[in-house]
């Protein structure tokens, strides 16, 4: 069989190249995930697109994605912080659990709510200090240093609600739960307040070495130290974000239901974090930050989750769904499958 | 010799020290009686984290332990429902679970991902399965169910080995002899204890990270077709948070997270030592779950750390 | 047992090399880093596929492609990292992979007569069931000299084995190898320590570059022909110097290091360094040149001895206090302790900088992409623009960013760890022509290097080390690498 040649104007980029070009760009492989999500959504729905008004504020199934993604996207952001030091942190669902008892119990004591968010970055900053001290001073693996908290964080919650009497108290407090279900003009007040936490953060790695740093020690620890990095402090660092994050979607979790249910709330949202930010390019084995692509993961995920409810879908093929979706992901980042895949490929040509 | 068997003795006399503590709090507290109803109970899971052992010795972890256990449960209830006998049905999950298994540690070596989010993917995929089956409990019951629950082994002092529990001692058994006495058990503990090391000396790499993650799966899914047995029916949100329970009951049988140092046979009673803990906090009766929990969280942190140092007191050298 | 005897040419980090093994003889390689030994050694036992040549054993050619046919015809390796499994006990490291077993299951009791044969073939009784790792390295390196021994070796591989070894210790290990000769195994034995060698070896064969430069009996390598061929031309030849008038006399000490030392890693040593002098250390590979380096920019803590570094004493040894203090450094090992493969070519330039002026105060992007264009254009780094990945560099570019980020961090003290390594030899005299160039504008440098010419070119003073030991300085115009090298083998010019 011939083959024709293949002739380049070398004026004119042949599409091959242009494709290359935006293939090699990260952020192409998460928003298709989304765009394919939300294009097989429209087949199956076109209402799902639709945008309504209703009490001065938007509502729609795309609505819903954003709107019940912030607090994985929370919790992802600061995991991502965390892997990116080659760490990992496996208590966030555990660091919610207790700050969700702390509101309520701060509530029921009369503090002034303002003061009660402090308590819950409180809870985060305790936290994350505490994994930190596990992981940069005693020097054990990340998986098992928070495995500790995770194990345990639910029973203290568990604990903290028993001590001013009640299982599963709720409480009213019209500050947080406007932060979690209210709204500014159309928009919902919870992606305000994410926007306020991303750019926070953003602001705090990339406006500061602290970024450069967290990569650093995360991609080479050696090479980190003999350029005067102090890499116990960055991993230090490192987990108190990842703590002060999970406190904040805690706030807008526990706010939600206005109860403090430490055994239900929160549940998985470490694994969910976790994929949103292998989804977005992350390596598990440390090196590069990407925050603006986790939430690209985050939303992904979520979309996932509400396109399956909206489809009319039993909500139980979602855990199928992510699965699947978190496999392909991985194997096309894999190298050797996809040298196997090409070779595949390839021979089947003939 | 006897460095080797630290941390086995360790988790025993915590064990043992436990139970007495028992037995000073409640009146027949120390009995075979609650021996049995503790190894019996805990059973399924103890199953299931001597297959993890397997997998942690080879300095990996499988978080898709639970959702084996649910899975296998799942679909044993609904072939019940259609007239399988049990023991065909659990065969065959018993296969599954060495395939699903295998093809996990396949992932794991040939495309080099981390073994945390392979398994967290299987985690999703055998849980969402599990509900895609069916949501609620659906009973098991086919006769065997009784027979199998009526097979006991009486215990001097009043109480009997239920048959959940000799299963569970014989696979226990199996685990010892494959890890201590075959080439594979030795090919485990030295890749986990220094895999470049073991792939200069002759491991057959890809071949033993296959089998060990089939073993894991294997005892998982013998894990699920106990539970099934023991509850008589198949639950789809069984089994969730089990993958934690196993993994910190080997940790506190004397395996090394890290790898290459520990024994199955601390297993045992690490997951012991938890269901000795529920066992203690349900006599107490006023307790409830926080405290297993956060007792559960201390045990581990104690343990980790105790570890940490043994691990520097080893003086494990290597060249420079 | 005859002879046996083994010819292989050619290889690309090998260029045509020819090696003969007799039995019943030790044959020393020998060669600086980066010069082929492992390379060789990797070829003959079956870790790396060799492009041309052949291999012949007894005469007959023979295809070696993985370590189990290595083994099959009979060629034992004992690594430099002793690669064993510390965890396991020395039984089970000595039986992996041959356990004795009946139906599947593994008999323990055979397997500890095994390991006791094996380990009695050596002379060594030791306590068979406590993990490898509780031994001494020097025993652990004679369990892998066990297990590499099989009935029927013929061929002995020691890859650096006495790199960790105290003196006793290697006395013991070269016991067993006069045995090991006696039975008319051919032992290779791969080392940098000229003295062992002579009481070792009956022959010697020296790589350079990927080449043999040399091979004869024992008899026919005096030290000093040894040493020039590792590191330099015939003697006789003189090198080029750069170097300009001399610096005065008075200018400032901006380091000086009192009685520096870390046990097992350098003897105490004194150096003082002067603002725009250049200062070499030479010596052969273990000399200690690393751990001068190391020891000066404190990243490796000193347990004897001062440092005072701009006439101020330096208290608590850290990277990070040196570079405050004003101190660079680029390491040897760009891979392991230099480059962050991820991030981009600017990120890397600036990292040392950055880690001095503290987290908060970030170096704006602007100023980022400034430091890194001019370094670009200065050091000729190959790279389409700053924002590569440093991973995705030659190594050679990635030991340029290396020396980028040392200057970049405006040190007045400079300590380069080969900073020629990798790099293609035409850009070499670009980077020695800017190392005097700094000079010029008051730096001090040290400069570590196995490349005698280059420091003989460049250098105001050269330092003199042998086995961790600061052997003397030579300055000025008695720089010569004839001198250096006399020196080196403690002999007369």
């Amino acid at each position: 069989m011939t083959q024709t040649p293949i002739t380049t104007n070398p004026k004119q980029p042949s599409i091959a190249a242009t494709l290359h070009v935006i293939a090699a760009h990260r952020v192409v492989w998460p928003l298709l995930a989304l765009a394919l999500i939300f294009f097989i959504d429209f087949l199956i729905s076109p209402s799902f697109f639709s945008i309504r008004v209703v009490e001065g504020r938007l509502f729609g199934s795309v609505i819903d994605v954003f709107y019940r993604a912030v607090p994985t996207a929370m919790v992802a952001l600061g995991m991502a912080v965390v892997i990116g030091t080659k760490g990992i942190d496996l208590s966030v669902g555990s660091t919610i659990a207790i700050g969700g008892a702390v509101i309520t119990w701060r509530i029921h004591a009369g503090d002034p709510h303002i003061l009660i968010l402090f308590w819950a970055l409180g809870v985060g900053l305790l936290c994350g200090l505490w994994n930190g001290f596990l992981v940069a001073a005693l020097e054990i693996q990340p998986i098992i240093a928070t495995l500790i908290l995770m194990v345990s964080g639910r029973g203290i919650g568990l604990m903290i609600n028993l001590l001013y009497g009640g299982t599963n108290p709720s409480f009213t407090s019209e500050l947080l739960q406007g932060l979690s279900t209210g709204h500014i003009a159309f928009i919902p007040t919870r992606l305000l307040v994410f926007l306020l936490v991303f750019v926070v953060l953003w602001a705090l790695l990339r406006r500061t070495a602290l970024g450069m740093f967290l990569e650093s020690v995360g991609g080479n620890a050696k090479a980190a130290y003999l350029t005067g990095i102090n890499a116990r402090l960055i991993i230090f660092s490192a987990y108190i974000i990842c703590g002060l994050t999970a406190a904040s979607a805690g706030v807008i979790l526990a706010a939600d239901t206005h109860t403090s249910d430490p055994v239900s709330i929160g549940r998985n949202i470490e694994l969910d974090a976790i994929l949103a930010v292998v989804i977005g390019g992350g390596s598990l084995a440390g090196g590069r930050i990407y925050l603006g692509m986790t939430i690209l993961g985050a939303l992904v995920i979520q979309a996932l989750t509400t396109s399956i409810l909206s489809s009319g879908l039993p909500p139980e093929y979602n855990l199928v769904v992510e699965a699947v979706v978190v496999l392909v992901v991985l194997l096309l980042q894999s190298a050797n499958f996809r040298g196997l895949a090409v070779s595949i490929l390839a021979r089947r040509k003939r | 010799m006897r460095e080797k068997y630290l941390p086995l003795t360790a988790t025993i006399v915590v064990f043992l020290a436990l139970f007495a503590i028992g037995g000073l709090l409640y009146n027949n507290f120390v009995s075979t009686l609650v021996l049995g109803d503790i190894l019996a109970d805990n059973a399924f899971i103890i199953i299931a984290a001597i297959g993890t052992t397997f997998v942690i010795l080879s300095g990996g972890i499988d978080l898709s332990i639970g959702s084996m256990i649910g899975f296998v449960g799942v679909v044993m209830a609904n072939l019940d429902v259609i007239g399988w006998h049990p023991l065909a049905s659990g065969g065959m999950m018993l296969v599954f679970g060495l395939a699903f298994g295998a093809l996990q540690g396949l992932i794991i070596d040939f495309c080099d991902i981390q073994p945390f989010i392979v398994t967290l993917a299987g985690l999703f995929l055998l849980r969402g399965s599990c509900f895609m089956v069916n949501l609620d409990a659906v009973p098991i019951r086919h006769d065997f169910v009784q027979e199998f629950a009526s097979v006991s082994v009486p215990l001097p002092g009043g109480g009997e080995l239920h048959s959940s529990a000799i299963v569970m001692l014989v696979a226990w058994v199996v685990a010892i002899v494959i890890a201590h006495f075959t080439r594979f058990g030795a090919n485990v503990y030295a890749i986990g204890g220094d895999k470049t090391s073991a792939g200069l000396m002759g491991v057959p790499m890809r071949r033993t990270m296959v089998g060990i993650y089939a073993l894991g799966g294997f005892y998982s899914a013998l894990g699920g077709v106990i539970y099934a047995l023991y509850t008589s029916s198949g639950y789809p949100l069984a089994g969730t948070g089990n993958e934690l329970t196993a993994i910190a009951s080997v940790v506190l049988g004397g395996t090394l997270l890290t790898g290459g140092v520990g024994m199955v046979a601390g297993t045992l009673f690490g997951g012991m030592i938890f269901g000795l803990i529920a066992t203690l906090i349900d006599f107490n009766g006023s307790l409830n779950g926080a405290w297993i929990m956060i007792i559960g969280g201390v045990l581990l942190f104690l343990f980790i750390v105790l570890q940490r140092f043994l691990v520097g007191s080893f003086r494990l050298r290597t060249a420079a | 047992m005859a002879g046996v005897s083994k010819a292989f040419p050619g290889v690309r980090a090998l260029d045509k090399v020819n090696l003969r093994l007799l039995g019943g003889e030790v044959h020393a390689l020998m060669g600086e880093n980066g010069a082929g030994k492992s390379t060789l050694i990797k070829v003959l036992t079956g870790a790396l596929r060799r492009d041309e040549g052949e291999i012949r054993l007894d005469g007959q050619p023979v295809e070696i492609n993985s370590p189990g046919q290595a083994r099959a015809l009979g060629i034992g390796t004992v690594y430099q990292e002793v690669n064993l499994v510390p965890t396991m006990s020395v039984t089970k490291n000595l039986t992996l992979g041959r356990q004795p077993a009946k139906f599947g299951m593994i008999s323990w009791r055979s397997a500890r007569d095994i390991a006791k044969t094996r380990l009695k073939r050596l002379n060594i009784d030791i306590d068979i069931e406590r993990p490898l790792g509780s031994y001494s390295v020097a025993i652990q390196q004679l369990i892998a000299i066990a297990r590499a021994l099989e009935e029927d070796t013929r061929v002995l591989v020691l890859d650096e084995p006495t790199a960790s070894l105290d003196a006793k210790e290697t006395a013991l290990l070269f016991q067993i190898v006069r045995d090991l000769k006696s039975r008319g195994i051919a032992i290779v034995f791969i080392t940098h320590f000229i003295d062992q060698v002579y009481q070792i070896a009956d022959r010697i064969s020296v790589l350079r570059n990927g080449r043999l430069v040399g091979s004869a009996p024992i008899g026919d390598m005096p030290p000093l022909k040894l040493i020039s061929l590792m590191i330099g031309r015939e003697l006789g030849q003189t090198g080029l110097r750069l170097v300009g008038e001399a610096p005065p006399s008075d200018a400032p000490v901006l380091l000086e290091a009192k009685g520096l030392g870390r046990r097992l890693m350098m003897e105490p040593f004194d150096l003082k360094l002067r603002g725009g002098e250049v200062v070499g250390l030479s010596g052969l590979l273990g000399s200690g040149r690393t751990e001068v380096a190391k020891l000066v920019f404190g990243a490796m803590k000193p347990d004897a001895g001062k440092l005072q570094v701009g006439g101020a004493p330096m208290t608590g040894h850290s990277p990070s206090r040196s570079i405050r203090a004003g101190v660079g450094f680029c390491p040897e090992d760009r891979k392991a302790e230099g480059s962050f493969g991820e991030l981009s070519v600017r990120e890397n330039i600036v990292m040392a900088l950055q880690s001095k002026r503290g987290w908060l105060r970030l170096l704006s992007r602007s100023e980022q992409e400034k430091l890194a264009d001019e370094m670009i254009k200065t050091l000729a780094i190959s790279t389409p623009d700053a924002e590569k990945p440093v991973g995705q560099l030659s190594g050679g570019n990635q030991q340029k960013v290396l020396l980028a980020r040392s200057l970049v961090s405006g040190p007045r003290v400079l300590i380069l760890d080969e900073p020629t390594r990798g790099i293609d030899v035409g850009a070499h005299a670009e980077i020695v022509a800017l190392i005097r160039r700094l000079c010029g504008q008051g730096l001090a440098l040290l400069v570590a290097s196995s490349e005698l010419d280059e420091l003989v070119a460049v250098s105001d003073r050269v330092a003199v080390l042998r086995d961790r030991n600061k052997i003397g300085e030579i300055s000025g115009a008695d720089i010569t690498r004839d001198n250096v090298i006399h020196m080196i083998a403690g002999t007369q010019s």
